[in-house]
């Protein structure tokens, strides 16, 4: 360790490998706290599931696969943008690192901006739960049908099974989860806000990184989030 | 004569945390994690307070078996509040952000928490909670009970149930942060030397109380969120006229609730290690099986949670699985009172006031964790199930085991925080009032949920006015106890005795410093060289010879 490198340890550390440390389990913990976060979530989502399988086949089969799709494809590239702007902020490339982090926000804000074409799409079918839900099956299996697609028996059962009602509850989880999930993506932004201030002002070099580093941590795991709730959201049901 | 003895004798008056700069904002912004813990023992001390007469009012309508001071909305009100307050803003950041804020890092030899800032965060998030819950309190109130089941708090309660949803939700952050803080504390800012098993067993108690702080409370959050949108955006997560089901939201909810209850205990339990083997004058017996019973208490407390559910509609097979579990996790807290009392036989057993908590203590919980045996046997909780029964239990775990070991840390460590003794007389005298006063308020509780009186009735049968005379009577007892000792603990702030290092003479490196400690705790860091509990060696800052200066008093 370097003798400079003591300027960035703060002054109840011992040097810069116990802060460095510190940093990483403190993120890593807090990560735990937000796996048992969304598992509460997860949990009720398995639970109904289990209890109204028809309900979510048609459920899954009302959510865009394709905007769901690109915004997954748009989440493991802004994974791949965090970590290189975590390489390039250990490897004393700051301003690389400024534009990757750049990178990484923009995709965060293209992901939120689908995220809210598709929300309005529900709001416009009347599919948000409440006063206004509204969803018939049988005219949703007509609409498939119409769309060219083949609808087999068990497809059918599905569509000819599902209580509306139970639908709803589809929907209370899908808004519960990915609007969390959301809310997760929001905060993100801001901390690669925080990051891109503070690697313009030269903050971070390759010996204090620690910042940059744990926010990538945070940033995968939310899109860790993401690529589970996009399968059980819009994938399964749909076999 | 010590690094800490010396400070004392050089400087006058010398540099501690407590006068290390003396206006409010030095207070509200300190990073010190000894600052901090004052901060909190300030607030939960108006919390218990509250909750306290909360408890007061409505335990005096409870005189007579008619409705007389209270009308039953209040009443309902009133024992809610008295819930939220004690449980969510006094016992679950009791010990662990009092005490365990004031002592994790100087008893691990560290100059602070890992992350200082997010400590004093955890004090504001805790704060905004609190007043938020407060204001739910003052707008009107909220009737749910403390365990805000759904349907009725998502649905029926005309009460301000969304606020102080909001107001728990947002305290629970303050301990995730706090359990995060201590885990990364302990896990990477131990002294040189200070090995896993040197550590005090408190740290290995509030270690364990940390992780199920950070494995608990995101369910409840996320649980509470649930409870949120279902109010206030009209989504139907537990609604059951859309399939949804209500008994969900209670198992999600004591998944984390039941765990809390170890939470509140474990802490207690440290502290109660700590205290006996002081004034026993031994090592702690059986250090290693303490140390992990307090893990394992933490982990086999996580699958025991669906025996609050025998009777709401969970399959008997279910129950039966959860009972098995539920007898399972007594296991290691017999291990521990056995270590206890083997500590104590054929130690030099004295009776300062901290070892009269933790006499307190044993008796106490021995009962709330033996009647607890009662609930987790379904034939017999059928019986007992939503009665007075269940109330005393967890009086007797929560108050007879959390709160004696809280007070019983506040005396053991009131010299090293304060910097002063309090008074001996008047702490001994306050303990047994107090003692006297909690047993009288709940041992007739036990008697009347056995011949079948429920709990949260504002009117009851005549038979059972004698058990209610007891209780309020016992509770205005231990209301006294509770008084006498703030009084005393007050006066002593400015008239008290001024405390050495190790007026204890005990063991461990918080009394390696100076009463009060500097602001980095210590003024080089201490190597550790030997175990814990070195009650058979002569202590570093009280010289063989020496006797204690409580003695001395």
């Amino acid at each position: 360790m370097s003798s400079h490198s003591n300027a960035h340890v703060a002054h109840h550390f011992e040097n810069a490998e116990q802060q460095r440390q510190s940093a990483q389990l403190g993120m890593w913990i807090f990560l735990v706290t937000e796996v048992m976060f969304f598992g509460g979530l997860f949990a009720a989502y398995t639970i109904y599931r289990s209890l109204y399988p028809e309900a979510w086949v048609v459920g899954s089969h009302l959510l865009s696969i394709k905007l769901g799709g690109f915004n997954t494809a748009v989440l493991l590239a802004s994974s791949l943008t965090m970590a290189m702007a975590v390489h390039a902020a250990q490897t004393d490339k700051q301003k690389a690192s400024a534009n990757w982090i750049i990178l990484t926000m923009l995709l965060g804000f293209v992901f939120l901006g689908v995220k809210v074409v598709e929300y309005a799409g529900k709001i416009d079918h009347h599919l948000v739960p409440g006063p206004h839900f509204f969803v018939d099956p049988m005219a949703e299996l007509a609409k498939l049908e119409a769309a060219g697609i083949q609808v087999g028996q068990h497809l059918r059962h599905a569509f000819e099974g599902a209580n509306p009602n139970h639908i709803q509850l589809f929907y209370s989880l899908y808004f519960a989860m990915t609007g969390m999930h959301a809310v997760h993506m929001i905060i993100g932004a801001g901390i690669m806000l925080w990051l891109l201030v503070n690697t313009r002002k030269g903050v971070y070099s390759s010996q204090y990184f620690n910042p940059v580093e744990v926010s990538g941590l945070y940033w995968h795991f939310v899109d860790i989030v993401w690529i589970f709730l996009f399968p059980m959201l819009y994938l399964i049901g749909r076999h | 004569m010590s690094a800490a003895d010396t400070q004392l004798a050089a400087g006058d008056p010398p540099k501690h945390y407590l006068n290390n700069g003396l206006t409010i904002r030095s207070w509200l912004l300190s990073v010190d994690h000894k600052r901090i813990a004052i901060l909190y023992l300030i607030s939960l001390t108006i919390f218990f307070l509250l909750g306290g007469a909360a408890a007061a009012l409505f335990r005096m309508d409870l005189v007579t078996p008619e409705a007389d001071v209270l009308q039953s909305e209040t009443y309902n009100k009133l024992f809610t509040m008295h819930g939220i307050v004690m449980i969510f803003f006094f016992l679950v950041p009791s010990i662990p952000a009092v005490m365990g804020n004031f002592l994790v890092p100087v008893m691990i030899g560290a100059k602070d928490v890992a992350f200082p800032r997010l400590n004093l965060l955890s004090w504001y998030v805790f704060m905004t909670g609190g007043l938020i819950a407060l204001g739910a309190i003052i707008m009107g109130g909220v009737d749910t009970g403390w365990t805000f089941y759904t349907p009725y708090s998502s649905m029926y309660a005309n009460s301000h149930v969304i606020l102080a949803v909001a107001g728990a939700f947002i305290a629970g952050f303050s301990s995730i942060m706090t359990g995060l803080n201590f885990i990364v504390t302990i896990q990477k800012m131990r002294a040189p030397g200070l090995t896993w098993f040197r550590l005090p067993l408190f740290i290995w108690a509030m270690y364990a109380t940390s992780l199920v702080v950070i494995l608990g409370t995101p369910v409840v959050a996320i649980t509470l969120v649930m409870i949120f949108v279902e109010r206030f955006f009209g989504f139907g997560i537990f609604d059951p006229a859309l399939g949804g089901d209500p008994v969900l939201f209670q198992h999600l909810f004591w998944f984390y609730s039941h765990p809390a209850v170890y939470i509140m205990i474990l802490p207690s339990m440290g502290v109660v290690s700590e205290i006996i083997s002081c004034f026993s004058r031994r090592r702690l017996y059986g250090y290693t099986f303490v140390a992990f019973s307090s893990l394992a208490i933490a982990v086999i407390g996580f699958f025991v949670w669906g025996h609050h559910m025998f009777v709401s509609s969970q399959s008997v097979y279910a129950g039966l699985v959860f009972s098995f579990l539920t007898f399972f996790v007594a296991i290691p807290t017999a291990i521990k009172m056995l270590n206890w009392v083997m500590t104590m036989y054929k130690g030099s057993v004295s009776f300062e006031t901290p070892m009269l908590y933790a006499y307190g203590f044993l008796g106490l919980f021995v009962i709330g964790g033996l009647t607890g045996l009662f609930l987790s046997t379904m034939a017999t909780d059928i019986h007992l199930h939503d009665t007075y029964f269940v109330v005393a239990h967890f009086h007797y775990v929560m108050v007879g085991g959390g709160v004696m070991g809280f007070l019983g840390a506040l005396h053991f460590w009131w010299p090293k925080i304060i910097g002063k003794l309090y008074p001996e007389g008047w702490a001994k005298f306050a303990a047994i009032v107090i003692f006297i006063g909690f047993n009288l308020t709940f041992m007739p509780q036990f008697q009347m949920g056995y011949h079948g009186m429920p709990r949260r009735y504002h009117t009851y049968a005549e038979e059972f006015q004698v058990f209610h005379v007891m209780s309020t009577a016992g509770a205005t007892v231990l209301g006294a106890g509770y008084l006498i000792m703030a009084a005393y603990l007050f006066w002593s702030l400015f008239k008290g005795k001024k405390a050495s290092a190790n007026p204890w003479d005990a063991r461990g490196l918080e009394w390696e410093t100076a009463s009060p400690p500097p602001t980095e705790n210590f003024l080089e860091t201490p190597k550790v060289t030997q175990d814990a509990y070195a009650y058979d060696m002569p202590s570093v800052t009280c010289p063989p010879g020496a006797k204690s200066e409580a003695e001395r008093v």
